[in-house]
Parts: structure tokens; C-alpha cells; sequence
């Protein structure tokens, strides 16, 4: 089962090897990883989809609060929480297809934001099941290529419980 | 003017560091030089601080963890960068395993080389994230005051453990004026000490109704420093005490509630008591599968209480009805308040009968020394007042089986790691801290070896170990397994041939008798040499070397096929006990 985590740490070199360690050595796969500056500059947030066993997942959640430099660990497995993925996405263009795009792009509410002669690229924002639909409909256009930042997340309620 | 008053007030990176490690109490120091910390070595040359020159990088981290076990204190230990820095690798994960507070200083190639394959330059932050408690790489030399602040509080408290601060060549030499920290504050580093109220009125209600109660005490109750507390409190409620190897010398082992060591290689009424027991209460433990044997078969009838200060040990390994993070120190003294004297009068008696029928027990050989009787004597010779680091395997078992330890810090063993080659410098290290006590290292004549270069440093510091090997030509306890479970193949644990298969290998029978003749070895370095192959010679032997100022290795020829017993397979249920006789 994929899981979402979410790992308030210090600004500094080195602690995401250490957060991404503890994963690593018992064979965790990272399926996504996104991180970034917080409010407060001195501090970052790792936000990680990971997949595997739900013991040895509980003990990685252990170990990571015991790394020095890591100040919160959030699962958001069971907590009511909003989650969203952003994907650019290059699709091969000719004239003939270039308005049947258009027209998937408005209906998800996507954005282009380059055209080229041959392709075009567009930023998606959403949850899983929204990106995926709109790849497989873009699929028979040929896609040339894609970028995903991988899933971040937040909890409804303040402070996630 | 002004700017040379203030260029005066500058320290060196070298200098910071000497300051900061005085700062934080440090008075001995082992380790090794080498271009990458010349600048510190350089200031060290004019500082009061005691160094210890050891002839290994991997000899001064398990001297410093030597250090600390015996004295309670943070050892510190220091070695240059590239193969310095590999070699203490062993030496960081034992002190991790076993949560043993320790500072390890290693140089680093200049910040500008850093990544180029430099010369003698490891990413030593890299190769050690997964065994230190927390590492640093010092790149900025006016962060150093306050990194040693907080490596000297991470290793000392919580769960302890090593931290090694990597210090590039040029941090060590440039200047700054910030040479003291602003105190430690780590927001994401708070130890829980005081142990959740509502556990511990849960966890006295349930001893309150035990009528099988088992204490399951470890390491956690030296380094909490509670051993008198659960002395009193065990006695309070008329509970026996079963130690882990770490734990043994928490409780008194001649007190008549100690079951000694449970576990693969424990009494075999340790082990009944665990199996039968109804509440254990688990302080300062791990649940390492080499205590719990079959996990799944362990304990069955027992809520579990356990006590531990960190909270991703609780729970590992064992359903724990109620975990209470926190120092065993400060809860035991909680739980006290709310515990009523108790008697447990037949469950005393059924623990009786175990140990009277199941007692530990070997046969006196003739023509050998037999190494449960050297460990009695010298626990019988020096009426237990002694330090005792003991290598890894038969050594460490029989140590463990047959000295009666009775008081914290007095055992010094890799417990966790099982490092051979621990024993000697570890003992070397307790010495120093311990100059009023005399040390021995129980040791095979496998692992001796593997840090036996120590021997200049005992002698030329005259650090006055005493070494006894349990000589049996063999790796004992991996040959104990191949008899056991292998069908008597002794691949490769023959020393004295070296051979994989020793049975088809001429030289077996021809080989000279002991390589080396440790006699010579010990003469060679200067240090007296013993050699004993007799039980009546043991006692005169032990008293001798004790008699001698300076080191002494004691050369024990005990029989090659001599075993651990009793003991559980692998894997197998705590029931399963084999050989109640050695």
C-alpha cells in the first residue's frame, strides 16, 4: 500500500540522506519525494510516497523521529488530508490534433504553457486519478515526455490529528 | 590596535576544538595522527590533556569505549582522515550497538578537495550515517564551538551513543572568534526522561497481581545508573532478575533473586523462569533475538512491561502490554512509590528447584585447563573487585556464565556487534579510567589476534591488563556450531592449520604446537608471558600476573572441542535447552 509521509526537518546538508537512509536499508522504495523551504527558512518539509510493508513502515516512523535533525514525522495514512501532484506533460502536435488537445486541456482545467511547431507542454495539477485519466487521453497523440514533482500534501485539520 | 586585539582573541579550528573537548570534560584522548589532523595534534602537543597512542585507528575507538563503559564518562578518540577514518568503523558501530556515549574526531581533506578523490579522503559523514547516533561535517569554522557542544550532548544522553565530527585540514587552521557555543538547544532532539504517570500506576497494578514476576534488566539500567534502585526495588517485591550480557553486574549475580544472564547461552532457570513467568518487566532491554530465542514461542503467559528510554526499542521485537519511555532511573523510582512489598513464596521455591536441578556445570578436565574454572578463580581471587572485558565468542559466554558479577561496570563485552578484538584495547581503555582496579581480558586465542598490536601499547604505557587466552587452536564458538549443526565439518576454524578442511590436512598433525607462542609474543613486547596447561597452575598463575606491575598474558591450553553450555539453538524456543554439562 503507497503511503503519504510528511517530514518537517532542519535546513541543512546531509538530512536527506539520512531521512532517505532509513528507507534504503530495509529496501523501501521512495515512489516520490518532494522537498522544500517552510515558513520558517531554518526549516524544510520532505514529503515522500512509500511503499512496503506496514511493520517495518511503523518502525522507519520510529527511526525517523530518533534522527537528530528531523523535528515532526506525519503520516498521512489515516488523517483526513488534501494531496496534489503537478506533471508536465509533452505531447506531439500537428495541425489536425491541435484543437482535440485544446479541448482536453480546457476540460481538466490544465494549462498550456509552451507551443512549439511539433509539440506542445502542459502543466497538470491534481490528485492521482485526475493526472492518470488525462495521460492515458493524451496517449493516442504520443507523448514525448514527462516530468512529475511528486505528491505533496497537507492536512485538513491544523496540525493533522 | 583595536583589530590586533581582536586578531588575538581568534583561535584556531585546532585550538576551538582542544577548548571545546576540555569544555565538555574530556581528560583522555586515544588515537592515532596523520596528516589531516597534524593542527590538532600540533595544539594537543601543549594542552593537558592524557593521549593515548594506540598502534591501530580501530585499538583507540574501542580504548575510548573501554573508557567510558568502566568510568561512566564520554570517551573521545581521534584519527586522521581516509583509512584513519575506516578504521574505526568497527570500533563506532560496537559503541552503537551497544549505546556507549563516545566521540569520534576524525580529519578531513581541505574544504576545496572535498569530493575530489583526494589523498587519504573518505566521505567519512557518509560511511558512518548508518552507525553513529548522529555525525557532523564541520565546514565552517566558527560552527565548531557549538558542534562539539551538541556531540557531547547527543552522545551522553537519551539512548547514548557515538557521534563523529569530521574536520576538513583548513577548518583546523582557519580562525575565528566564536569560540564557544550558545548553549545546546536541538529542536528536534528533546529525550523523554520522565516516564508517562498513568503507565507506571498501569504497570504497578499489574505487578500488583503477578504471581510469576520476571525482571528483565539490561544495559539501559547501568547507563541510567539504577542498579541500587533495582536491587531495593526487586527485593521490595520479592521478584527474581534475569540480566542481559550488557546487563550483567545491574543486579547483584550472588543475591539470592538473580537467575544470571538469560538468553542462547543464560541458566537454563533463566530461561524456565522467562517461559513460565506471568509479568516480565522488561528495564533498559532490547529483546535481541540472541535473549528471546523463537520469538513467536517467547513468553507466552507474560504481560510485558517495558521500561526503555527509547521508544523505537519498544515494541520492536515483543508485544509490549505497557511500554513507559523513559530513564529506568526516574521511573523505577516512580513505579516505587507506588509498589506494595510482595512474597512470592512458591514461585521462589519452583525457581529454587530449577536452579538445584539445572545448575551451571562443567567437568574438570586433566589434562587441559578448563576455562570455566580460570573465569571462577578470578573472580574468587580477586573477590570479584576487578574490571573484566572479554572478546567475542566461547570467551565471552563462559565470562558471562561463570564470574559472578556483582556490581555495574565491572563486565565490558560487545554485546550488540559481537566485535572480535574488542576485549584488549576496551580493557586498555577501562584501565585508564580505572587505574585502582585491576583489569583482565578473557580472551580466545582467535580474537586476541585481531588486535593484538595493543600489546605496545599497554607495555610502553604500562597499562596493566591482564590477558588470559583461552587457547584451543580454534575459532571456539564457530567450531561449536559446525560440531553441532554442521556434522562435525570444521571449515577454516582450525588456526592452527588455517585449513579448510583441517581433517585431510597433513600439517594438522605436525604443526607447531601454538602459533604464535604467545609467550614469546608477550616477551617480545616486553610484557611477561605465562603458559598453563593444568588446573592445579591456574590460581598460582592468576595470583602471579597480579603480583606483576604491567601487562601479562596468561596462555590458557584448554581442549580444542571444549563447548558452551548449556545453550538454545538458533531460532529455537527458550524450552529447548541443550546439555546442561560442559
Amino acid at each position: 500500500m503507497k503511503r503519504i509521509i510528511s517530514v518537517l526537518v532542519e535546513n541543512k546538508f546531509g538530512v536527506l540522506a539520512r531521512v532517505s537512509e532509513l528507507f534504503s536499508s530495509r529496501g523501501f522504495n521512495i515512489a516520490s519525494l518532494s522537498v522544500g523551504e517552510t515558513l520558517d527558512s531554518r526549516l524544510s518539509r520532505i514529503t515522500m510516497v512509500v511503499d512496503g510493508d506496514v511493520s517495518i513502515f511503523e518502525e522507519i516512523k520510529k527511526q525517523l523521529n530518533k534522527l537528530i535533525n528531523v523535528i515532526k514525522v506525519q503520516d498521512f495514512t489515516n488523517v483526513e488530508h488534501v494531496e496534489r501532484e503537478m506533471l508536465l506533460i509533452k505531447v506531439n502536435l500537428s495541425r489536425k490534433t491541435r484543437a482535440e488537445l485544446i479541448e482536453i486541456v480546457d476540460i481538466f482545467r490544465a494549462k498550456i504553457i509552451d507551443v512549439g511547431k511539433n509539440n506542445m507542454t502542459v502543466e497538470i495539477t491534481g490528485k492521482d486519478n485526475k493526472i492518470q485519466a488525462f495521460i492515458e487521453l493524451v496517449k493516442p497523440f504520443g507523448i514525448v515526455e514527462i516530468v512529475r514533482t511528486g505528491k505533496i500534501a497537507i492536512a485538513r485539520k491544523k496540525g493533522g490529528e | 590596535m583595536k583589530k590586533d586585539k581582536a586578531e588575538k582573541k581568534k583561535l584556531s579550528g585546532a585550538e576551538i576544538l582542544i577548548k571545546s573537548l576540555k569544555g565538555n570534560g574530556a581528560k583522555v584522548i586515544f588515537g592515532y595522527p596523520g596528516g589531516a589532523v597534524l593542527d590538532v595534534f600540533n595544539h594537543m602537543h601543549d594542552s593537558d590533556l592524557e593521549f593515548y597512542l594506540t598502534r591501530h585507528e580501530q585499538g583507540a575507538v574501542h580504548a575510548a569505549d573501554g573508557y567510558a563503559r568502566a568510568s561512566g564518562k564520554c570517551g573521545v578518540c581521534i584519527a586522521t582522515s581516509g583509512p584513519g577514518a575506516t578504521n574505526l568503523v568497527t570500533g563506532i558501530a560496537t559503541a552503537q550497538m551497544d549505546s556507549i556515549p563516545l566521540i569520534a574526531i576524525t580529519g578531513q581533506v581541505a574544504t576545496s578537495l572535498i569530493g575530489n578523490e583526494a589523498f587519504q579522503e573518505v566521505d567519512a559523514t557518509g560511511i558512518s550515517r548508518a552507525i553513529t547516533k548522529h555525525n557532523y561535517l564541520v565546514k565552517d569554522v566558527n560552527n565548531l564551538a557549538q558542534i562539539i557542544d551538541e556531540a557531547f550532548y547527543i552522545a551522553t544522553t537519551g539512548r547514548p551513543g557515538p557521534v563523529l565530527i569530521d574536520i576538513p585540514k583548513d577548518v583546523q587552521q582557519y580562525k575565528s572568534s566564536v569560540i564557544k557555543s550558545k548553549g545546546v538547544n536541538i529542536p528536534g532532539y528533546k529525550p523523554t526522561l520522565m516516564g508517562n504517570l498513568k503507565q507506571i500506576k498501569s504497570a504497578a497494578e499489574l505487578i500488583e497481581k503477578a504471581k510469576r514476576p520476571v525482571i528483565y534488566a539490561g544495559g539501559g539500567v547501568i547507563t541510567s545508573d539504577a542498579s541500587d534502585l533495582l536491587r531495593k526495588l526487586a527485593e521490595k517485591i520479592n521478584t527474581p532478575v534475569t540480566t542481559t550480557l550488557l546487563g550483567l553486574g545491574s543486579f547483584p549475580e550472588t543475591h539470592e533473586l538473580s537467575l544470571g544472564m538469560l538468553g542462547m547461552h543464560g541458566t537454563q532457570y533463566a530461561n524456565y523462569a522467562i517461559m513460565e513467568s506471568d509479568v516480565i518487566l522488561a528495564i533498559g532491554a532490547r529483546f535481541d533475538d540472541r535473549v528471546t530465542g523463537k520469538i513467536s514461542e517467547f513468553a507466552p503467559h507474560a504481560k510485558i512491561i517495558h521500561i526503555d528510554i527509547d521508544p523505537a526499542s519498544v515494541g520492536k521485537n515483543v508485544r509490549v502490554d505497557i511500554p513507559i519511555v523513559g530513564d529506568a532511573k526516574l521511573i523505577l523510582k516512580e513505579l516505587d512509590r507506588y509498589l506494595k512489598a510482595k512474597k512470592h513464596t512458591d514461585w521462589i521455591k519452583e525457581i529454587n528447584g530449577w536452579k538445584e536441578k539445572f545448575p551451571l556445570i562443567y567437568r574438570k578436565k586433566k589434562d587441559f585447563v578448563s576455562p570455566q574454572y580460570v573465569i571462577e578463580c578470578v573472580h574468587e581471587i580477586t573477590k570479584g573487585k576487578a574490571i573484566i572485558a572479554t572478546e567475542v565468542g566461547q570467551n565471552q559466554m563462559w565470562v558471562a556464565q561463570y564470574y559472578k558479577f556483582d556490581k555495574p561496570r565491572t563486565l565490558l563485552s560487545s554485546g550488540g556487534l559481537g566485535t572480535m578484538g574488542y576485549g584488549f584495547p576496551a580493557a586498555i581503555g577501562a584501565k585508564v579510567a580505572r587505574p585502582d582496579m585491576p583489569v583482565f581480558d578473557i580472551a580466545g586465542d582467535g580474537s586476541i589476534q585481531m588486535n593484538i598490536q595493543e600489546m605496545a601499547t599497554a607495555v610502553i604505557k604500562n597499562i596493566g591488563v591482564k590477558i588470559i587466552i583461552l587457547n584451543n587452536g580454534f575459532l571456539g564458538m564457530v567450531r561449536q556450531w559446525q560440531e553441532l549443526f554442521y556434522n562435525k565439518r570444521y571449515a577454516a576454524t582450525c588456526l592452527r592449520t588455517g585449513a579448510l578442511n583441517p581433517e585431510k590436512d597433513k600439517k594438522y598433525k605436525d604443526c607447531p604446537e601454538y602459533t604464535p607462542d604467545f609467550v614469546k609474543l608477550a616477551e617480545a613486547y616486553g610484557a611477561a608471558g605465562i603458559r598453563i596447561t593444568k588446573n592445579e597452575d591456574v590460581k598460582n598463575a592468576i595470583k602471579k600476573a597480579l603480583e606483576i606491575d604491567g601487562p601479562v598474558i596468561i596462555d590458557c591450553i584448554i581442549d580444542k572441542e571444549e563447548n558452551v553450555f548449556p545453550m538454545v539453538p538458533a531460532g529455537a524456543s527458550l524450552r529447548q535447552m541443550m546439555g546442561g554439562m560442559a
